[in-house]
Parts: C-alpha cells; structure tokens; sequence
C-alpha cells in the first residue's frame, strides 16, 4: 500500500532526523574545538585513535546520514529532476551505498588503531 | 495620494487566449476604493465584451473571482487597487497551476477532483434512523476540526502552492485541509480509507511546509497546521494505533 | 522572484533544500579525506596543509554555515509536523537562522 510504504519513508526521514540532530549538535561543538586546538592529522587521530566511544559515535552517525541523505535525495530528484518511481529509487539507493559504504570506511580510518 | 488617483487611468495587462495566450492592454479610469474586480468588470462592459473572468457574490463570501493579480493569487473583489497598483499598473492572469479555459478563467476541475480523491467527502456512520451523534464543541478534535471548516475552495492556496507546481499528482493544501476535517470528525466512517489516501507522497508527506498557502489564504486558514495533523495521524495508523 | 514565495517560511524551506545539497556534495569529499588516514598520517597532514588556502577556508566555513542551518531548519520541522500547534512557531524561522549564524560565526573565530 503505497500510504504506508511513503508514511514509513517519512516516518524514518524524520527519526533519523531526530538521531542527526544529536550528533551534529556534538559534531560541531567537536569541529570548533578541533580548530581551536590546531588540525592536523595527528591531533584528530589522537582524540579517535582506538576510541571505542567516538568509533560508535561515527558508526551511528554514518548510518542516520546515508538513510536520511539518501531520503532527501529522493524527494529532490522527484521535485526537480521529475524522476520517480524504480529509476529514482535507484539512484538514490546507490547514493545512500556510497555514503554509507564511504563513510564506514572513514570511520575505519580514524578509529583503527 | 498615490500616482493618479481619481481622474488618472490604471495601465492593465489582462490574459486573453488559453495557456499559449498573450497580454492585452487596457485603460481604465481610476476610481475611489477600486478593487480589481471592478477594473475587470468595467473592461468587459466598456471596452472589451469578449473578455471572460468569473465572479459571483462580489463581496467576499464565494472565492469565485480568485485570480492572479500583479503575481500573486487573491480574490479580485477584495483586493483594492490602491493596495496593489500603487504606481497606477496592473497585471491580471488567470489562477496558476490549473489549466485556462478562457482569458481570466481557470479550469477548476482538478482542484475539485483532487478534493474527492483525498476522500474530502463526509461518510455517516448511521442512519436517520439512529440518535443524533452528540459532538461537544469544546473537544480538541471539534476544535482542529473549526479551526479548517472554513474553506470554501477558492483555489488560492492551491494557485500559490510550489509543491503543486512541481508534483503534478500533488493533491494539494486545500483537499488535504478539508481530509483534516473529516479525520476530526468521529461521526465519519471512512477514516481508514482516507488515511490511505492522503497519506502518499502526493498526499500530506510532499508538504515541505513552506506555507505560502497559510500565508495567502483570504479566510486565514492554515493548511499547513492541518497537512501537520496529517502527518502524525498518518503516523498513528502506521504504528498500529488504529484510524479513529 | 515570482510573488508568492519570499516570505519567512518560504525562504526557510529554500535554505533547508539547498543546505542539504550542498551537505550530500560535501560528504563524500569529507569521507574520502578522512580514509586518508588509512594511508598514514602524512597523507592526512598534506591534505591539512593544502586545506589552509583562504578559498579552502571560505569553502568549510561555508559548509559548516550549511550544516548548522540544515540543522536549525530540521529542528524547527521537527517542532512544527510533531508538536501542537502554536502561533509562535512562526518565529521559529528566525530563531533557526540566528543559530546558524552563532554557529558559522563561532567557527570563523576558533580559526
């Protein structure tokens, strides 16, 4: 039933919304503390090198962006690039994979002693 | 006062033709406490009588003379030339995002279409043979429910809507306002129906609240507020919580 | 601009459509610098180093303005499709866009 299909779409937008808005608040406040405190590669993996805390914190916070970029994704195309429908939902999947896919592999990076 | 006044003309550009049309140029005398209605009304009689516009009550209480005034949708007899023409020019078109039958008239059909596919119709539950339904006008949903019932489906919301002009299946804030209504209403019958209906993403989920409909509604309703409503009642139903 | 949008909610939605693009461009870019990491410090650094160019800086600032606005935008969604409704809602509009200027200007001054 294509209400409950789209209800359930909107239903995750806006709970990973909800997750999001957490952890850009925290991200934030880290990247204003991070540039204060100088970047460089070894200042960032010194705060996430081996942290079980921040290597969750990104593994979350990677998932809720792929789904709910992906989600966004999907309403923009329809809107203005007028595709719907399996092409559309295709597209927008392979963008969420990649974020996701990406993105892990970042979280990796930083955390993986 | 304003440039002219009184004895000064207006410069109009009224549509004439279907949607492949064009502007056509007219001067009008400028009168005290003008609408543009008037302005149409005395194109067609004194210069023009092939000019086609619609109009009824002209005081406000029938939404039929809505139309495009100087880019944006109003309802003619209630807009007074001094408050949109200042500088003495007026362009008038027919509604957007509807298709034009002639001139300033726009074809309702799918405004009016989109209404009954959001089920905007009351469905009894009983019969004339049961009691009256005893409804107390003080409940939250009697409330949500007035604080809509007021649409009297002018279209000016539905002109205005940018949802509307880039999803052409988009049913649009005036359809799903009235749907709001009748999801307040407990005497109605067919609520899980009209839950399914409206709650697609040509339903209340394209809403992106930008809510130009609430800006622009001459009975200041706020579809927005009931799209909203929607929304979380659409919720409802999803987690199981029933459609009543 | 046509008539009927340029008001408050209006340009709310407009900055929400258009932060969130510039956030999906974004990401894979942040994400692929990041693995970099894998590769070894240095490469991380090299990146660091090039990212100090004023352009570079003007491009994060950006960004973060995007992000802080997104987020700001998205809160006051949130607020306005789950709780009641209430007149003052219409001012969350403004309150959205204040943090998100708090937000870019904390960042312009920690650089």
């Amino acid at each position: 039933m294509i209400a409950r299909r789209e209800t359930l779409l909107w239903a995750v937008q806006r709970a990973t919304a909800m997750v999001l808005a957490f952890c850009v608040l925290v991200h934030l406040a880290t990247i204003i503390y991070a540039v204060r405190a100088g970047l460089s590669a070894g200042a960032i993996l010194g705060r996430t090198q081996g942290s079980f805390l921040w290597g969750t914190f990104y593994g979350v916070f990677v998932i809720a962006v792929a789904i709910h970029a992906a989600l966004g994704m999907r309403v923009i195309v329809a809107e203005w690039l007028r595709m719907k429908g399996a092409a559309a939902g295709l597209v927008v999947g392979a963008f969420g994979a990649l974020l996701a896919a990406m993105g892990l592999r970042a979280v990796v990076a930083v955390v993986a002693a | 006062m304003p440039d002219g006044g009184p004895g000064a003309n207006l410069r109009v550009a009224v549509w004439r033709g279907g949607s492949d049309g064009r502007y056509q140029s007219f001067e009008v005398p400028r009168r005290a406490s003008q609408t543009v209605l008037d302005v149409v009304t005395y194109i067609q009689r004194e210069l023009d009588p092939t000019l086609a516009y619609r109009f009824a009550c002209r005081v406000g209480m029938c939404g039929s003379c809505a139309m495009t005034v100087n880019g944006k949708a109003r309802w003619t007899c209630r807009t007074h030339v001094d408050k949109v023409a200042a500088d003495g020019a007026l362009e008038i078109r027919p509604l957007a995002n509807l298709p034009v039958v002639r001139d300033l008239v726009a074809d309702m059909r799918e405004f009016f279409d989109k209404w009954a596919r959001a089920k905007g119709q009351f469905v009894p539950k009983t019969t004339r043979e049961q009691p009256f339904a005893r409804i107390d006008p003080r409940s939250r949903q009697r409330r949500e429910a007035d604080a809509a019932i007021e649409c009297i489906g002018c279209g000016v919301c539905y002109a205005s809507c940018d949802v509307v002009a880039w999803n052409r299946d988009y049913l649009g804030p005036a359809a799903l306002n009235r749907a709001w209504t009748l999801v307040n209403d407990p005497r109605d019958a067919a609520q899980r129906a009209r839950l399914e209906a409206v709650a697609t993403d040509a339903g209340c989920h394209a809403c992106h609240t930008m809510m130009t409909c609430t800006e622009l509604c001459p009975k200041n309703l706020s579809p927005t507020r009931s799209i909203a409503g929607l929304k979380r009642a659409s919720l409802r139903l999803l987690l199981g919580g029933g459609a009543e | 601009m046509k008539a009927h949008r340029g008001h408050p909610a209006w340009w709310a939605f407009l900055v929400h459509r258009l932060s969130g693009i510039a956030l999906c461009v974004f990401l894979p870019a942040h994400f692929f610098v990041l693995s970099l990491a894998l590769r070894g410090d240095d490469r991380l650094d090299q990146f660091l180093s090039w990212s100090q160019q004023p352009l570079v800086i003007a491009g994060e600032w950006i960004i973060v303005i995007c992000l802080a606005a997104h987020l700001a935008g998205g809160v006051r969604l949130l607020m306005l499709e789950f709780l009641p409704w209430r007149n003052w809602q219409k001012t969350l509009a403004a309150v959205a866009a204040g943090f998100a200027v708090a937000a870019g200007l904390a960042f312009a001054l920690a650089r």
